[in-house]
């Protein structure tokens, strides 16, 4: 591990910096298809699988991961870019936390460079992404054929164990010291990701994480 | 010597013969009774000065016949802009029965604003770098009404890392910086209420200390300065002091600053409870019913209900005094007043300091006492409870009674666990600490975030409450923590434990030898040792 490279700071995104979650971006897009017909479909079909996204989210991050991707499949591509602003104006501008600014200007103001993991969809955050000041991002990418999404994930899944995994290549890559960067997540499932950095934080916290963050004395943090 | 000094030389000091009564002594959120060694010097509470019969009466004097400034109401103009900062939760202590004394003194000023067209006004805790306090908090502090006409737009916590809403006021000649509220600072007066708990209290601590941003605070909030205030609660001889007077003085040249302070008498507990603080050889039945009563319900009890019991009885403190006007003059007359209710003259200092820790410290209001909190309490306040000379010799031995459980509150405390548990075990030295650590605390996202929208004290606030115990540290041989529940805490405080009272004095004995003099604070107590050979 480098132990004199920069620090860094690792955030979820996701109920850790906006209030908003994949559902909300899959609904939007959901209500954006095209005539009248299609639009009700979608968004009577997001609406009826909403408990089972809940479900398979509970029981695994990586099966809830390519389950409702699947969601996703026939959306031609120029149309999830096309609406990708109006996402970003309508639904994941209004969502920033409020401390979530001042977290990013903190962060900045010690020279930590802002790295965002997240399982959204690489699209729909590059607006936000630029918005919050966010050095480098990760994000999950849509396979296309022939400009349609075929409703898989190209690999790296970004989920759980593997936002770990690529958290240890970029700080070999950059030259980041993980003993003095800090990760923040709202979700148990991000915990391989707290557990390789010298601060891990707790913000809006589920409650098995609140629990695993007492447990260990980590920090809490509501930037609600 | 002794014979002499077991003379009754002031009605706040007994000593133990053998017929005395075991003592209550206070053990975290529990009481407990200890046969103490014949022969040792207890020194109890001076009691209360009888309060002012009407204290908002008083207030309205104080403010109309000011100290070195105009009549407040001569300073009033409409259309102005005013701001009163008020002291935080961590004064008095515990906290007041309602009406918070704040509250009255709110009432008498916001009248008299009104009256004069003011209307521009904004409340601002002066909490520092200390924890913000709660909506609920702030609440009980002024009444439902004052709350409810300014909260939160007009009435709210000052944010030392609020960079838009800081000014600096420039160095003092010493270079020390100041940055303190705008708000405060660019008001057309600032008007600051006080409760002067104890001698260290008030003056220009109030806004310069109790409006200032890290940067500001830290250049006296260190190591060496608290290794050169000789008692904390004597100003003159502390160099804290000196550098907030200093600080204070920039204040005065670039703002109008109408203080008015208070001074409260020593009636921490209702009845029922003042029992704690009384001579036990003087119990009446009736008392020792009460006793008995208390330690049974505690002993029911968990250690969290017993907290949540100890924090639910509000101080019956009595204003004993008001003044109003300019800074300097308002608190030498409140520090008389201090000194009157507190100071017990005290012959000869003793080899061995026996003191309990009770729950009640400006830091842990509605929380656990943390382990850095203990230590603040021991070597930060009990020791430094003197004047002229420590209560307690060089090299001498002082006993504590705490659990010392590694118990923190993860809202209020959250950067004093990485304090105690990364880096006290690596070093207990308080430079090294300053040098290498502090900074990165302060400026710890997670905990300037903490800090700013919850209630966490600040990140640098762990290694303040070290700097505390720094003169005491330095000055006392050993401190032994009778009846410590682990071994791990005091070991990383860099003391000794024992299971019981009676271990920790033979210990104590066997390094300063069995002649050594002993003295026992009697607390909970607020009291100032005046010590003479």
């Amino acid at each position: 591990m480098n132990r004199n490279g920069q620090a860094a700071a690792f955030y979820d995104l996701e109920g850790t910096l906006v209030s908003t979650n994949l559902v909300h971006t899959l609904a939007f897009y959901a209500q954006r298809q095209q005539g009248l017909w299609q639009t009700a479909k979608k968004s009577l079909e997001t609406l009826a699988k909403l408990p089972f996204f809940g479900i398979t989210d509970l029981y695994s991050r990586n099966v809830f991961n390519e389950v409702f991707f699947r969601s996703y499949a026939g959306i031609s591509q120029d149309r999830l870019r096309y609406f990708a602003d109006e996402l970003f104006e309508e639904v994941l501008k209004p969502a920033v936390f409020d401390g979530t600014p001042e977290l990013i200007a903190q962060g900045k103001k010690i020279g930590q460079r802002q790295v965002v993991l997240t399982g959204a969809l690489d699209f729909t955050i590059e607006r936000l992404m630029d918005y919050l000041g966010i050095d480098d991002y990760v994000a999950n990418r849509l396979e296309f054929v022939n400009g349609i999404a075929t409703g898989r994930v190209l690999p790296p899944v970004m989920a759980a164990a593997t936002k770990a995994k690529w958290i240890r290549e970029f700080a070999e890559k950059e030259n980041i010291n993980l003993s003095e960067s800090y990760a923040y997540s709202d979700s148990i499932s991000d915990l391989p990701m707290l557990s390789i950095v010298g601060h891990p934080v707790a913000v809006n916290p589920d409650f098995r994480l609140r629990q695993t963050a007492r447990q260990h004395d980590w920090a809490i943090l509501d930037l609600k | 010597m002794a014979l002499q000094l077991r003379r009754k030389t002031h009605e706040s000091i007994i000593y133990i013969d053998k017929d005395s009564a075991p003592r209550i002594m206070p053990f975290g959120e529990d009481f407990i009774l200890e046969d103490i060694p014949i022969g040792t010097r207890v020194i109890y509470p001076n009691p209360p000065i009888k309060g002012l019969p009407n204290r908002e009466a008083a207030i309205r004097y104080a403010v109309n016949h000011p100290l070195e400034m105009e009549p407040l109401y001569a300073l009033l103009e409409p259309g102005m802009r005013v701001t009163i900062a008020m002291d935080d939760i961590s004064l008095p202590l515990p906290p007041m029965q309602t009406p918070d004394l704040r509250q009255t003194m709110l009432e008498v000023v916001l009248d008299m604003c009104a009256a004069n067209g003011v209307d521009d006004i904004h409340l601002i805790i002066a909490n520092s770098l200390h924890r913000k306090m709660t909506e609920w908090e702030m609440k009980r502090m002024v009444g439902q009404k004052i709350f409810d006409e300014f909260y939160p737009d007009r009435y709210y916590n000052h944010d030392a890392e609020d960079d838009d809403n800081l000014i600096t006021l420039g160095h003092t000649r010493h270079n020390e910086p100041l940055r303190i509220n705008r708000r405060a600072a660019e008001s057309d007066l600032l008007i600051y209420l006080n409760i002067n708990l104890v001698p260290m209290d008030g003056g220009h601590k109030s806004v310069a200390v109790g409006l200032c941003d890290y940067e500001s605070l830290r250049a006296h909030h260190e190591p060496q300065t608290i290794r050169d205030s000789h008692s904390y609660m004597d100003p003159p001889a502390s160099e804290l002091n000196h550098k907030v007077v200093r600080l204070g003085k920039l204040v005065d040249e670039q703002c109008k600053v109408f203080h008015i302070e208070t001074a409260l008498n020593n009636k921490m507990f209702p009845e029922g409870y003042d029992i704690l603080t009384r001579n036990e050889d003087e119990f009446s039945f009736a008392d020792r019913l009460k006793w008995e009563a208390m330690a049974r319900t505690f002993s029911k009890l968990p250690r969290k209900a017993r907290r949540k019991m100890l924090h639910a009885i509000p101080a019956q403190y009595e204003m004993i005094g008001c003044y109003a006007g300019k800074t300097e003059p308002v608190h030498e007359k409140i520090l008389e007043l201090n000194y009157r209710q507190y100071e017990i003259p005290v012959k000869g200092q003793c080899d061995i300091l026996i003191t309990g820790i009770p729950d009640i410290s400006p830091y842990n209001v509605y929380s656990a006492l943390n382990p850095l909190l203990v230590q603040v309490m021991a070597l930060g306040y009990h020791f430094n409870m003197f004047r002229n000379k420590p209560l307690i010799r060089k090299g001498g031995v002082m006993v504590i009674t705490h659990p010392c459980f590694d118990e923190f509150d993860h809202n209020f405390h959250p950067s004093y666990i990485e304090f105690f548990h990364r880096l006290l075990p690596e070093s207990r030295d308080a430079f090294y600490l300053r040098e290498k650590y502090e900074r990165e605390f302060a400026t710890n996202p997670a905990y300037v975030e903490m800090y700013r929208r919850g209630n966490a004290y600040h990140g640098a606030h762990p290694f303040f409450m070290w700097y505390w115990g720094e003169n005491g540290r330095q000055h006392v041989g050993k401190v032994i923590v009778a009846g410590a529940e682990n071994a791990h805490v005091p070991e990383i405080l860099g003391w000794e434990r024992a299971d019981n009272l009676t271990e920790a004095i033979a210990m104590a004995r066997s390094y300063m030898g069995r002649n050594a003099e002993i003295t026992m604070l009697h607390q909970p107590m607020i009291g100032l040792c005046n010590v003479s050979d």
